[in-house]
């Protein structure tokens, strides 16, 4: 049942990538990376990981994603014909070969490592949340603050970029 | 049971897809999205590695890595806005001056 749940959450998933790097609308790409996102939230319930499924859902499809589509819809962009580079081409064929390669020294190396403590049977005692937080407040606390100044610097770079600038003052220009 | 490397073969493919998605297209707003493709593929590949290796500093990272990725659409699409309000055209072959 895993295996067809992680069959269909794969191959959709990858489907929706293609899509979005392949379309030729952008606004059907922003809706193929929604696709993917959800998908992808998907892979991550198979892996016990729900609090990651819903701040997917939430952060990714609920907000960067509607983001995107907000500055496509403000732009009005008319698409081009040719909507790829010239030498595209090019990229294609040594692209494959290189995918091909990686793909099967990936699946040929054995992974393994030290185990940790967090096992399913503890995870799934309290829940992933219970486990997460606990991990996120005592451990990475240092790194959690570093993303919450980093985000509060990114929030205020982009208002000082998109803001309108006012025109330059008289004595300023040469 | 899901082997792992079916999950790591998933994530290599979507960020391979994500690259040439950066590499090939035009439009800025498509490349950040390959952007966000290729993040979601290390999501994926960290959170395969945390449930199988049993412990919760994949995890962790895969939260940070959305964060950052909130933090990078912003100011891009930001840029990207000043960008469309220059010149009209979004497409990144066009673009060749940071300052007009």
């Amino acid at each position: 049942m895993v295996l067809v749940f992680f069959a269909y959450f794969a191959l959709a998933s990858i489907a929706a990538g293609v899509m979005t790097v392949s379309l030729k609308h952008p606004v059907h790409c922003g809706l193929a990376l929604l696709a993917l996102l959800l998908h992808v939230s998907g892979l991550f319930i198979l892996l016990n990981a729900e609090f990651l499924w819903a701040v997917q859902v939430i952060v990714y499809a609920g907000a960067i994603l509607v983001l995107y589509l907000f500055v496509l819809m403000l732009m009005n962009l008319k698409t081009d014909d040719r909507y790829f580079h010239s030498s595209y081409l090019y990229f294609l064929v040594p692209a494959a070969i290189g995918s091909l390669y990686v793909l099967a020294l990936l699946i040929r190396s054995p992974y393994g490592g030290e185990k940790g403590d967090a096992t399913s049977e503890a995870i799934l005692k309290n829940g992933d949340t219970h486990a997460v937080g606990i991990k996120m407040f005592s451990e990475y606390l240092l790194q959690f603050e570093i993303v919450g100044v980093f985000l509060l610097g990114a929030v205020i770079g982009a208002i000082v970029l998109a803001k309108t600038p006012r025109p330059a003052s008289p004595e300023r220009k040469t | 049971m899901v082997p792992l490397s079916a999950y790591v073969a998933v994530s290599a493919i979507l960020f391979i897809t994500g690259l040439l998605g950066v590499v090939i297209r035009r439009n800025f707003i498509i490349v950040l999205m390959s952007v966000e493709i290729m993040l979601n593929a290390a999501n994926i590949n960290l959170v395969a590695f945390s449930h199988y290796l049993e412990s919760m500093a994949g995890q962790m990272v895969a939260l940070f890595i959305i964060a950052i990725a909130a933090g990078e659409a912003a100011v891009g699409l930001a840029i990207i806005i000043v960008v469309f309000r220059g010149k009209i055209s979004t497409n990144v072959d066009e673009m060749n001056l940071l300052k007009w």
